[in-house]
């Protein structure tokens, strides 16, 4: 249970994946203007995690251990299929959860975020619970990351921004500031 | 602009001008996470730059043979074929290079730029032109990380490629290597480049652009 | 940003869509045989290429693999002349692995050049300050000493945390304490036989390389020790 709860954290807030490992920018700059679009986007993402993590986990127990070197392709195959395949379930028995994900989920398949969890939950043998709590919490923190960087940016549409920092550098300098913002979580777990 | 980009443009303008991390902000994610050390930055720039160049040259070599439907796949496949055979080269060949880059190695299968090469440049142009188009974005890939690369090690380290360049009372500005400063770096830079910009226009149209920017202000 | 990135990509295809334009044969109806066979054949041919490298790539790794694990035996135990590699599996150590079982552990048992053991080499990991540190260390159950100590990875802090493996002073540290070992400020040291000094600004790292050899000895010392006594 301990295990789980370091992971879940650790994936969110210590090692968070946008913050600390960069991945997800290009959400993490696109719609990242709103906080109601970033809640959004967060939601689908922490779902895409899931099913990321379902099949990495799946893959890793049952086909891996005979084809070592087709990891980084089935991987990438798998989850694309796997998530085309929930999308058009979703558009199937709920539109109204398709209308409010949709756009998004084609988005996320190709972002770097999914992928690394993936790899990195194979890479570190977890088993399909610890996937879980793995995927949870980078969903999680990813989320916190787009949500926190959208209350600034609707914030920042009210204050005098220098011409020259205009665009994406005051946004990627604030990314460094939450960034620091977040080392001061470091250590939060440890005995 | 001419209807057609001729082959020195295909080649040199990826390199700066439409730098693909730089201006166009493509594949941010491997040059903000590996560019701690010039070292990293360059393995990576030339893992990415393997990986698009064979990928262009398949793709524009069978372009006429994949259909229309397919191809987002079969480009998915070939460039994810290509990420394993340098991932697993890397190990062989230097493997202290493999571990500092982790996982950022197989996520180049996902770094949009080089998809984006393939979807807009390759699958449409003769393979030499694609070949020069891969061979411009690369060396531009390649630019942007070193350059990060060498200002997050001489101020994070206080060293140029491993070799101290301060003398020995230099207190590493720490900050620089670790996470928040990859994010300050390219803010930086791209503070530096919007700068110049900027004074480019000035210059080209004097008194024009200041006028542009007091009515922004005002409104 | 994205707005900057999608209009340069415009001005470039444009242009351009007309030369290279694809003769586009038949978009409307392509029969699905093609299809698949295409993607068959891409399948087929990025299977042989990735088979062919990792055939080619396969033993070097696997002997750098070896040379670093190597290294790394002998540096906590002292270069010992072999070593036996235990699994373990049930609560005791074996050293045949389990037929078809994931074993639990394993540890490296070192002998000296006249067959007389030198120690246990033994795995551990657990969470630091920013990621899991992972680390092997040499372990003497004859006189319940700690003979080396070295991390094998982890993300601690440049400059601070990461003294836990480039503060040779704090690795020397572990050359000799007995077991279980206490954590102390360098101001507080008394001397006593279990001490271990931590390092000043990194002491949750220092607390958890203590705390992954302690943790690993409860749990596999008395295994440790069945197993000595029935080889002797």
């Amino acid at each position: 249970m301990g295990d789980l709860f370091w992971i879940f954290i650790s994936a969110m807030v210590v090692n968070n994946f946008t913050l600390f490992y960069f991945l997800g920018l290009c959400p993490f700059m696109g719609v990242s203007g709103r906080v109601y679009t970033a809640l959004r986007m967060g939601a689908a993402n922490i779902f895409v995690l899931t099913v990321a993590s379902i099949c990495a986990w799946f893959l890793n127990a049952f086909v891996l251990p005979y084809a070592p070197y087709l990891k980084l392709i089935s991987f990438i195959l798998v989850i694309a299929s796997a998530v085309q395949i929930t999308e058009m379930t979703i558009k199937k028995l709920s539109p109204a959860l398709f209308r409010a994900l949709g756009i998004y989920l084609p988005l996320i398949t190709t972002n770097c975020a999914i992928l690394f969890m993936a790899w990195t939950q194979a890479n570190r043998g977890y088993n399909f619970f610890q996937g879980l709590a793995f995927a949870w919490g980078a969903g999680a923190g990813l989320t916190l990351a787009l949500v926190l960087m959208a209350s600034i940016r609707e914030n920042l549409l009210f204050s005098k921004v220098p011409e020259i920092a205009k665009g994406n550098a005051i946004v990627f300098i604030i990314a460094g500031i939450l960034s620091l913002a977040f080392m001061g979580f470091a250590g939060l777990l440890s005995t | 602009m001419p209807r057609k980009a001729t082959s020195g443009q295909v080649f040199t303008r990826g390199m700066w001008r439409e730098n693909p991390v730089l201006i166009q902000m493509l594949g941010l994610c491997p040059a903000l996470a590996v560019t701690n050390t010039v070292v990293n930055g360059l393995a990576m720039g030339l893992a990415t730059f393997f990986v698009l160049f064979c990928s262009s040259l398949l793709v524009s070599t069978f372009r006429k043979l994949i259909p229309q439907e397919v191809r987002i796949s079969t480009y998915i496949l070939i460039i994810a074929t290509f990420v394993t055979i340098a991932d697993m080269t890397l190990e062989a060949m230097v493997p202290e290079i493999h571990k500092a880059l982790g996982a950022f190695i197989a996520l180049i299968v996902v770094n949009c730029m080089i998809l984006g090469r393939q979807e807009a440049f390759a699958s449409k142009n003769t393979v030499g032109r694609s070949l020069l188009d891969a061979v411009g974005t690369g060396i531009g890939f390649i630019i942007a990380l070193l350059l990060m690369g060498a200002i997050r090690e001489v101020l994070g380290y206080g060293t140029f490629v491993g070799i101290p360049i301060y003398g020995a009372n230099y207190e590493p500005w720490i900050i620089f290597i670790l996470p928040p400063g990859g994010f300050f770096t390219i803010g930086f830079i791209l503070l530096a480049l919007n700068w110049w910009e900027r004074r480019k226009l000035e210059r080209a149209r004097p008194g024009e652009v200041p006028g542009r920017i007091a009515v922004e202000r005002a409104a | 940003m994205s707005g900057a990135g999608a209009g340069n990509g415009e001005k470039r295809v444009l242009p351009q869509a007309p030369e290279g334009a694809p003769p586009a044969p038949e978009p409307k109806e392509v029969p699905a045989w093609r299809l698949l066979l295409t993607l068959g054949a891409a399948g087929a041919l990025a299977g042989l290429l990735i088979v062919f490298v990792y055939q080619v790539t396969q033993p070097r790794i696997q002997a750098y693999k070896a040379m670093m694990l190597r290294l790394a035996v002998s540096e906590v135990l002292r270069a010992p002349a072999r070593w036996d590699t235990l699994y373990v599996y049930e609560g005791a150590l074996t050293a045949t692995p389990p037929e078809g079982v994931v074993a639990e552990d394993t540890v490296f048992l070192g002998y000296r050049e006249d067959g007389i053991r030198v120690g246990f080499a033994i795995t551990g990991a657990e969470p630091g300050f920013q990621d899991f540190i992972e680390l092997i260390f040499g372990y003497d159950a004859e006189t319940s000493t700690v003979i080396g100590m070295k991390v094998l990875s982890s993300k601690e802090t440049p400059g601070l945390g990461d003294k836990i493996e480039k503060d040779s002073a704090f690795v020397a540290e572990f050359e000799g304490p007995e077991v279980p070992l206490q954590g102390v400020k360098a101001a507080r040291a008394t001397g006593a036989a279990n001490e271990v000094d931590m390092i000043t600004g990194a002491t949750i790292s220092s607390r958890t390389v203590i705390g992954i050899i302690n943790h690993q000895l409860e749990r596999l010392g008395p295994m440790l020790e069945a197993y000595l006594e029935e080889a002797s």
